[in-house]
């Protein structure tokens, strides 16, 4: 079966580093999936390949997303598709008001009239309401990051691919988050990228591990998490 | 910082106030002097629209003012009359900027080479009009002239009328409705979706691409409008000055508009008008005297304005006048308050 998000080969090297080493991946419809592994695995840079922050040529394999090739494609084309990026940093428009921001992303898929509405509705569904009308530049950490995946959410994407949404949030915020990708989820695949195991427990998510540019494992959280190839990774020679 | 929710909203009191002022203008003051500064104005303004709301410095914008004046020139010698020169000073500056736009844009380059860029241009035209001197450099029945420019071209007629040439006084008029219908194109581009992500685009290019916006084709946008008002400009001041010459091109022109926008204050429309007139001014009175060089002046002001009001006079205002009126508005809300708690207005004092 054909998935959402495919990679063949997918490779990215800088210099001489190898940031991303011949990537074969899929994911399903609806599928929830973690991309996880310690600083340096691969794991952002995989994420940039398939948002287009990276370009390609094609020998640097290739991207699929819903059949289309974006091998090459500018970030741009590939959102236009249907898909939402969330930054490892939180990528947001600090002059502008949690409003304003959200409106910009709504009003290339709701058009003038449809956008007023369809931010409200996600100021709502975020619990933004306290901070609709502030400039996103004087918010907290947390609260930029949640306007960040509202400017996602707003768009109403199939494809969704989250960069480190829970970094700077305090507990609520993540139990929150939580409950956000999982309503992501019912209608859009989603591919979270993270490092924190706890979180991506908490996510219960089908989980990629990363380590030196290439997969090593995949499999359930569970499975994954307690693999001892995993712990090694992340905890080095004291997990043996 | 600005937001959008303001930044398309023309006040219409204040519009009218001011083009009452400039209507009735003639009658008080020196309509020559006027009509330089308006056009002055008008250019500073189209480079204001794009720093100041899209985030793109141009260190050459003269060579659309220059391109204008120059398009209009030879045009109107060929021609022999104005409403098509007119319009070719618009396009030709707004497509040569399109192009350098799109190439410069969708090559990806950062701000600080679109700096460079856009100055080597002008310098180019610069250096390339000054060489144009033989006979060989000739458009049509216009010689372009070397550093001596293109004397003697037709200035603006009645459209439609060639023998009736406009002289005195209407031409300040055309450069009063000129600018006025400018800066409400202007603020009608901003109240629209594209001014939006302009700002946008200033606050965040790299979200606006994840956005899905085509970026790239909103900057060589708005570099093109912006081009297009600026070869307007440059025609009004062809006709202004019935010469045109490279000096149009050259780096003191490129870096006086830089100086009057930042001294008006980039982020507003107002400020780079008010800017360009402010010092236009000073320039024109300076320019009577030879106790002190013209440049040094301005580049005082520059330093000074940089220093003490960093956000230009305009904002800066602006700025001083919201907060006088939250303070009013607190106070006020403050007394009410009381008053409705039995108090008097003088009792917490």
């Amino acid at each position: 079966m054909s998935g959402v998000v495919e990679t063949h080969e997918l490779t990215m090297r800088f210099g001489g580093v190898v940031a991303v080493d011949r990537v074969d991946f899929t994911l399903r419809e609806r599928e929830l999936r973690c991309l996880i592994g310690p600083n340096g695995a691969g794991k952002s840079t995989f994420f940039k390949c398939l948002t287009g922050q990276l370009r390609l040529g094609h020998a640097n394999g290739r991207v699929l997303i819903r059949g289309s090739d974006v091998t090459g494609w500018r970030s741009n084309q590939i959102v236009r598709l249907g898909v939402g990026v969330k930054t490892q940093v939180p990528s947001v428009m600090n002059g502008l008001s949690v409003e304003e921001n959200l409106w910009l992303a709504a009003r290339r898929v709701h058009g003038w009239e449809g956008s007023p509405g369809a931010v409200d509705e996600t100021v709502a569904e975020l619990q933004l309401e306290d901070i609709a009308r502030r400039p996103v530049g004087e918010l907290a950490h947390g609260r930029r990051q949640m306007v960040e995946i509202g400017i996602v959410l707003v768009q109403r994407p199939w494809l969704v691919l989250l960069d480190e949404p829970a970094a700077g949030m305090t507990g609520d915020e993540v139990e929150r988050l939580i409950e956000v990708i999982h309503r992501i989820n019912q209608t859009a695949a989603v591919i979270v990228v993270d490092h924190d195991m706890e979180f991506v427990r908490l996510l219960g998510a089908h989980v990629t591990v990363f380590h030196q540019g290439a997969i090593l494992v995949e499999g359930s959280a569970v499975r994954v998490l307690n693999d001892p190839r995993v712990r090694e990774v992340y905890l080095g020679n004291r997990a043996a | 910082m600005t937001g959008w929710r303001s930044i398309g909203r023309v006040q219409w009191g204040w519009f009218v106030a001011a083009a009452a002022v400039l209507a009735l203008l003639p009658l008080a003051f020196d309509t020559h002097t006027a009509t330089v500064l308006l056009i002055w104005a008008l250019f500073a303004m189209s480079l204001g629209l794009m720093w100041g709301f899209a985030g793109l410095l141009s260190f050459g914008h003269s060579a659309y003012f220059g391109l204008g004046a120059y398009a209009y020139a030879i045009s109107s010698v060929n021609m022999g009359e104005s409403t098509i020169p007119l319009v070719l000073a618009v396009l030709v500056p707004a497509l040569f900027a399109a192009v350098v736009g799109a190439m410069m844009f969708y090559g990806r380059i950062s701000d600080v080479y679109m700096g460079v860029i856009t100055l080597v241009v002008t310098l180019i035209l610069f250096k390339f009009m000054s060489a144009t001197a033989g006979d060989a450099y000739r458009i049509g029945d216009a010689r372009l002239g070397g550093f001596n420019g293109i004397p003697g071209f037709p200035t603006l007629n009645l459209p439609g009328f060639p023998e009736i040439s406009l002289y005195g006084v209407p031409p300040y008029y055309v450069c009063a409705a000129s600018l006025l219908l400018c800066y409400l194109l202007s603020r009608w581009i901003l109240a629209r979706s594209f001014g939006r992500v302009l700002v946008g685009i200033r606050e965040n290019e790299a979200r606006c691409e994840l956005m899905g916006y085509d970026v790239a084709l909103y900057k060589t946008g708005i570099f093109t409008i912006s081009a297009g008002m600026a070869g307007l400009a440059g025609c009004l001041f062809a006709n202004w000055a019935e010469i045109v010459t490279p000096g149009l091109f050259a780096l003191g022109q490129a870096a006086e508009v830089l100086i009057w926008v930042i001294a008006g204050g980039l982020g507003t429309l107002i400020g780079p008008i008010l800017g360009a007139m402010a010092l236009g001014m000073v320039k024109l009175l300076l320019g009577q005297q030879t106790l002190i060089d013209n440049s040094l002046v301005l580049g005082a002001i520059l330093i000074v304005v940089v220093l003490a009001i960093p956000r230009g006079v305009v904002p800066t205002v602006q700025r001083a006048w919201g907060w006088r009126t939250r303070t009013r508005r607190g106070r006020a809300k403050a007394a009410s308050a009381r008053r409705r708690l039995g108090g008097s207005p003088g009792e917490s004092a």
